[in-house]
């Protein structure tokens, strides 16, 4: 009998050498005459235990991992194949604390099917929300989205049924849905993972979008940096509309939806939802001033959708479960699920979904294990390069949006990176400043010429240059940038140089900085 | 492909690709990517073929290019090497990482070894940040880069 092997194809899990085990594995059943096929799923995000083998048997899904090439041999005379006991053995996979403690709502299938096979995904539950909002009228889907109390995952935290509402009702014959899967932000892989591990959710929640707002096209705008998310979306596409997924009559109904995928250049700024819409229509990915709002006037000067990934992915559970199943997850006013990445240097680095609410302290510490280096944790930064950096003191702030913009802080899109007491904050504020400037799309001058300008400031408090006059103007010009800029870009930097300055103080004392000449 | 291009083979290689593209929305940035891919950075003699193709100035077509980290004015070495840089990195490293990068090939960010083997560039972001520092080596994703990794990845491309 053929027995089944999942090993991931995700780029983590590659990044840390499953091609080669898979490879290994393949040409080892060979010389052993063992009948095997070798499955290559998504990852279920826990990263400490990449490359994770699963092998279907008889007692259900087993894992082993972290499996390097030199344990394959062991493996196969400890007889994996039906469950056999081994060092690398977990167990089964389910059973994972980390993935059994988990809610898992819009990766609910991703790890465990292939994700580029249609009917694994239909067998999964798969197309059920489609199905049902396929019955429904468009406000019935917006009020569906609206109810549910789902808000924008990319980090604004707007309401999606509004902005749908937005469109549904603006005039136009032509409409778009725009996924920013621009994913820039240090820290976050969500959509990565998702795009690579489950493509056909993100394609049913955007026909879906399509449905509610009566758009017929639509865009997934990605990174250059994620070629395999490219190349698996891509091929899902082509999946989708080769089973009628896709195209003029979706799952033969009187619906047209059509989609593909574009790939950016390397702009983080891009993820902006003005400048990605430039960018598209093949621009310099400037920001484009609000009003009007892309929802009026959008891709093409159309009405366009542009949610993130994690956004359009939550749909289809809603649709299949209902608003209220979904609503009743989380905390005030944020609800339902929110996957958190934890990295850096943390133990247990991974992708943990989860009900808006744990504390900072219990993801850092309880879920991601401490620091992998065993050193204290010193700060851990939460929301990617624009989101502030939080100290111990505040571990106890739930993860909610309203509770950590009383933090001065920011959820973004939900990525937590943990630095241990190596770190000197100085340099985290001055990077904060540089990256600012790097990827400043030089629109708004407060953006443009403070980050700069910001980088120099720390330098002087860093050589000692009359560092109290310096902090001061530090202030200033974070004052400056937040409510002179155009965009997050220039808006949001303050919050990390802040955060530094404001919780570790300590390190803001005159002394070198570790930065070699650029 | 041969290392001395007339403006003339350019022109008619970039035709090509744009004839292959105008019809999408937005085509400029699909088309660049190709350009880049066919010459491995984007020559300076395809501007002017894309403005014509796509209705534009050849200065709008250069603000675009310009625009964006991805696309290079230069022709890169055999190998191009990216180091992220970004904070998940950071945390674990990354600076020594690419200070020793740098040391190693004696070249600075973005520079190109003199040999014109390996290209060093610096990436925000490759998310892999669960298992940082990260790097991409000629389009292949590499986790948990330390220095003894990168020494044994820069001895296989310089083999």
């Amino acid at each position: 009998m053929t027995v089944k092997i999942y090993i991931p194809l995700d780029s983590g899990s590659v990044a840390l050498g499953a091609d080669d085990v898979a490879k290994a594995i393949a040409a080892e059943a060979i010389k052993r005459g063992e009948d095997v096929q070798i499955v290559r799923n998504g990852s279920f995000g826990m990263y400490w235990l990449e490359p994770m083998v699963e092998v279907e048997t008889s007692r259900g899904r087993l894992a082993y991992g972290p499996v390097a090439v030199e344990d394959v041999d062991s493996l196969f005379d400890a007889g994996f194949l039906g469950g056999g006991e081994h060092k690398r053995f977990l167990g089964h996979t389910q059973d994972i604390p980390f993935l059994k403690a988990q809610t898992r709502l819009t990766f609910q299938r991703c790890g465990i099917i292939d994700p580029v096979s249609l009917d694994d995904y239909r067998a999964n539950d798969g197309l059920k929300g489609l199905e049902n909002a396929l019955r429904m009228t468009s406000e019935d889907i917006v009020k569906a989205v609206t109810d549910s109390g789902l808000r924008g995952r990319g980090g604004a935290g707007f309401p999606t049924g509004i902005k749908w509402n937005t469109v549904r009702q603006a005039p136009g014959d032509q409409k778009y849905i725009v996924c920013n899967a621009d994913e820039g932000d240090s820290g976050t892989f969500a959509d990565r993972m998702i795009m690579e591990g489950e493509p056909f959710v993100l394609i049913e929640g955007m026909i879906i979008a399509g449905l509610a707002t009566g758009a017929t096209k639509g865009y997934v705008y990605t990174r250059s940096e994620y070629p395999d998310a490219i190349r698996i979306m891509n091929e899902a596409i082509e999946v989708a509309r080769a089973n009628k997924l896709l195209g003029p009559k979706v799952l033969g109904s009187d619906y047209a939806f059509d989609m593909e995928v574009r790939m950016g250049a390397g702009a983080y700024v891009c993820g902006e939802e003005t400048s990605l819409l430039n960018s598209m229509e093949g621009k310099r990915g400037v920001v484009r001033a609000k009003p009007p709002l892309p929802a009026l006037e959008g891709f093409m000067g159309r009405p366009t959708v542009v949610n993130n990934v994690i956004s359009l992915c939550s749909v289809p559970v809603i649709l299949e479960k209902g608003a209220e199943y979904y609503r009743d997850f989380g905390m005030g006013r944020s609800r339902g699920t929110i996957p958190i990445q934890i990295a850096g240097n943390v133990k247990h680095g991974g992708l943990y979904e989860t009900a808006f609410g744990l504390t900072l302290g219990e993801i850092v510490d309880q879920i991601g294990g401490g620091t992998a280096s065993g050193r204290p944790v010193k700060a851990v930064q939460v929301g990617g390069p624009l989101g502030a950096y939080f100290p111990q003191e505040l571990f106890d702030t739930p993860f909610d949006y309203e509770a950590f913009a009383k933090a001065d802080g920011l959820i973004g899109h939900a990525g937590v990176v943990v630095f241990d007491d190596s770190v000197d904050m100085m340099k985290q504020a001055r990077f904060a400043m540089e990256f600012c400037a790097i990827e400043s799309c030089g629109k708004c001058t407060p953006c443009r010429i403070g980050s700069t300008r910001g980088t120099e400031v720390v330098d002087k408090i860093a050589r000692g240059e009359d560092p109290e006059m310096q902090k001061e103007l530090l202030a200033d010009l974070c004052e400056t940038m937040k409510f002179g800029s155009l965009c997050a870009l220039g808006g949001f930097t303050p919050y990390p140089v802040m955060s530094a300055l404001t919780h570790f103080p300590d390190d803001f004392k005159p002394h070198a900085l570790d930065i070699a000449a650029e | 492909m041969s290392l001395t291009e007339t403006t003339e083979e350019i022109s008619i290689r970039v035709g090509t690709i744009c004839d292959g593209l105008s019809g999408l929305e937005g085509a400029l940035l699909p088309i660049l990517h190709e350009v880049q891919e066919e010459f491995g950075f984007i020559p300076e003699g395809a501007l002017q073929t894309i403005a014509k193709k796509l209705n534009l100035s050849r200065a709008e077509v250069h603000g675009v290019a310009s625009f964006y980290h991805d696309f290079r004015e230069e022709k890169p070495g055999r190998h191009v090497i990216k180091i992220c840089r970004a904070e998940a990195c950071q945390s674990m490293g990354a600076d020594d990482l690419g200070d020793h990068a740098k040391r190693k090939l004696k070249v600075d960010w973005s520079e190109t070894t003199s040999d014109k083997n390996v290209t060093l560039e610096p990436v925000f972001c490759l998310g892999l940040c669960a298992c940082a520092p990260a790097a991409m080596v000629d389009g292949k994703v590499v986790g948990r880069v330390n220095k003894d990794r990168l020494d044994r990845i820069l001895s296989e491309v310089r083999s």
